[in-house]
């Protein structure tokens, strides 16, 4: 079985996003980047199936610049198998673009089977698993919280949040794509012989990838407006101060 | 004359808040666009559901039916909204930033090859064309998507914009559309309703959110009981989830839900930049900690430094006494 992580390098949590003047975007010098928080857990699950199925190969694969390799080398120390790095060749992707990209990888390596993370936590534009559903015209799911693989390993039982309180357990035929959420699995660390082996374990660079032209392009970066300054609730005592909160709340903010 | 078309949701036989704060906002572009508004609701034996969207500025209503169209199924419902877009001639598709139109929506602008633009808070016309201003970085950044493509879609976040009514007391007659929605390779073999009337947290109009504060999975009852009158969804920071206290979908915050409710009460929360960038944009932010010095309170519109176990089932009280 042929399983691939499409993975993300995105910027650390704790990043200050400065814009830049102009708009134009944001600074990205200083910036420590990570694999994306939701791409661990599609590394997790790929490397779990591959544990149970002999003979498979997990292929993780990333699409940006020279960078990005880091995040590869972090999927393969994992345990992942093989590792190809579109390179980006320092042009702009848009969702649609970025979505063809990894669909023409997935159709070259043969793919049966598909992890991502549900977002990217730098764009949050959770859109990779459902464009990759109509683009490869297979069955998806996200964001999946339950991964179970069918005996025969052919499909898998998925489970997923609709809403509060509301679950949904459906069972997806392979060749399938998986948005992975928080709770599928605990991803594990990278090990010290996992991380020697990676460096020796192939890297593929793909250029080219590039088809057609943006449907969208992102424009006038800005902040948040700044919230003016709150006030602390001061009294002789907790029931005093908590009348005041509630008073306020109902009259002045009219929230409740 | 081109479409402004809507996509709407129902659960258990009611149409969602989202499907009228769609309608206001859509009524505001179709006219700025010169569009004709319609909406589209997906589903079985849907009786009049949608019908007061009229008041809303919905000019059409229509029902996209099917036997097979029961329960949701993704693709399903991207194979009609794209069919229906293409009869109506839609130029700017809608939807809200549920579960469903996050992954509806890119489904057919793949299909289209129209840009799609997720979760977006603010929708505006410029140079004839959707602009969609969206969070990015969990809000701690905003950005503008403009669009190349000749059809626009966009997802709004839950709460962004109150609903307005235009033409009080206007009802619509669905029409019904009868299509064959595509199969796809996934079955939907249950869905589990686990507890009645649950608030999801990114639609919630009020959130009372704990920290690893509160010390124990028990102790969030404190939170469930003041959430309680007020109708409440209950949210935790990721240190009360990787500590146990609270189950992920309550996570808010960078890696966890990014919220939108007009209350956000912050019991124990510190205040990393990474729960504030999932919950800034609240309109308005309670905080309620031991510490003066936790950087909640600087992004808190009201403050009481305090025990929160002392605070909140004060609290409580008086809510419910308000409430009398």
């Amino acid at each position: 079985m042929k399983i691939a992580i499409f993975l993300k390098q995105v910027p650390d949590t704790a990043s200050k996003i400065q814009i830049l003047s102009g708009g134009a975007g944001y600074e990205s010098n200083g910036i420590k980047y990570i694999v994306n928080p939701y791409d661990e857990l599609a590394i997790e699950a790929a490397l779990q199936v591959k544990e149970k199925v002999a003979g498979s190969e997990v292929l993780v694969v990333s699409l940006g610049p020279a960078r990005v390799v880091e995040a590869i080398r972090t999927a393969l120390a994992m345990g992942a198998d093989r590792g190809i790095h579109i390179d980006d060749e320092g042009q702009t992707y848009d969702n649609f673009q970025t979505s063809c990209a990894l669909a023409e990888i997935a159709r070259r390596e043969a793919v049966d089977l598909i992890f991502c993370g549900k977002k990217a936590i730098d764009d949050d534009a959770s859109q990779t698993v459902s464009t990759l559903a109509e683009l490869l015209q297979w069955p998806a799911c996200t964001p999946v919280l339950r991964f179970e693989l069918k005996a025969d390993h052919q499909g898998a039982i998925l489970g997923r949040n609709m809403s509060a309180g509301v679950e949904e357990i459906s069972e997806v035929s392979f060749p399938a794509i998986i948005g992975c959420e928080k709770g599928l699995n605990t991803p594990r660390y990278a090990s010290l012989p996992g991380i020697m082996k990676a460096k020796s374990k192939p890297l593929a660079v793909v250029k080219g990838l590039k088809s057609g032209d943006p449907l969208c392009s992102l424009e006038n970066w800005h902040s948040p407006a700044a919230r003016s300054a709150g006030q602390i609730i001061d009294g002789p005592s907790v029931l005093a101060k908590v009348q005041v909160l509630v008073k306020r709340l109902h009259e002045e903010a009219k929230v409740i | 004359m081109g479409t402004l078309l809507l996509y709407v949701e129902q659960h258990a036989g009611v149409l969602k808040k989202s499907a009228y704060e769609l309608a206001t906002q859509g009524s505001r572009l179709a006219k700025e666009k010169g569009l004709d508004l319609a909406a589209l609701l997906i589903g079985n034996n849907l009786g009049n559901l949608g019908e007061d969207l009229g008041a809303y500025g919905v000019k059409n209503l229509y029902h996209g039916c099917h036997p097979d169209l029961d329960s949701y199924k993704a693709a399903a419902h991207a194979a009609v909204l794209t069919q229906m877009s293409q009869d109506l001639k839609a130029e700017i598709i809608l939807a809200s930033a549920s579960l469903a139109g996050l992954e509806v929506l890119p489904r057919v602008g793949a299909c289209l090859k129209a840009g799609v633009a997720s979760d977006c808070t603010a929708l505006k016309i410029a140079n004839g064309k959707l602009v969609a201003t969206r969070p990015v970085f969990a809000g701690k950044a905003l950005v503008d998507v403009h669009f190349s493509s000749a059809v626009q879609i966009a997802s709004l976040r839950p709460n962004s914009c109150p609903p307005q009514v235009s033409a009080p007391g206007a009802k619509l007659k669905p029409q019904k559309k009868e299509l064959s929605p595509a199969s796809s390779g996934l079955i939907v073999k249950e869905v589990k309703e686990a507890s009645v009337g649950k608030v999801d947290l990114a639609e919630a109009e009020i959130i009372v959110s704990g920290g690893r504060a509160l010390g124990s999975q028990e102790n969030f009852k404190i939170l469930q009981d003041l959430a309680q009158p007020l109708g409440a969804a209950v949210g935790a920071s990721r240190a009360a989830v990787d500590a146990g206290y609270a189950k992920h979908e309550m996570q808010v915050g960078q890696t966890g839900k990014t919220v939108n409710p007009k209350l956000y009460i912050a019991c124990g929360i510190s205040g990393a930049i990474q729960h504030l960038a999932g919950m800034q944009t609240s309109k308005v932010i309670v905080a309620i900690n031991k510490d003066p010095e936790a950087p909640i309170f600087s992004r808190a519109d009201y403050g009481i430094v305090g025990d929160l176990f002392e605070v909140v089932p004060a609290l409580t009280e008086e809510v419910k006494k308000l409430h009398r």
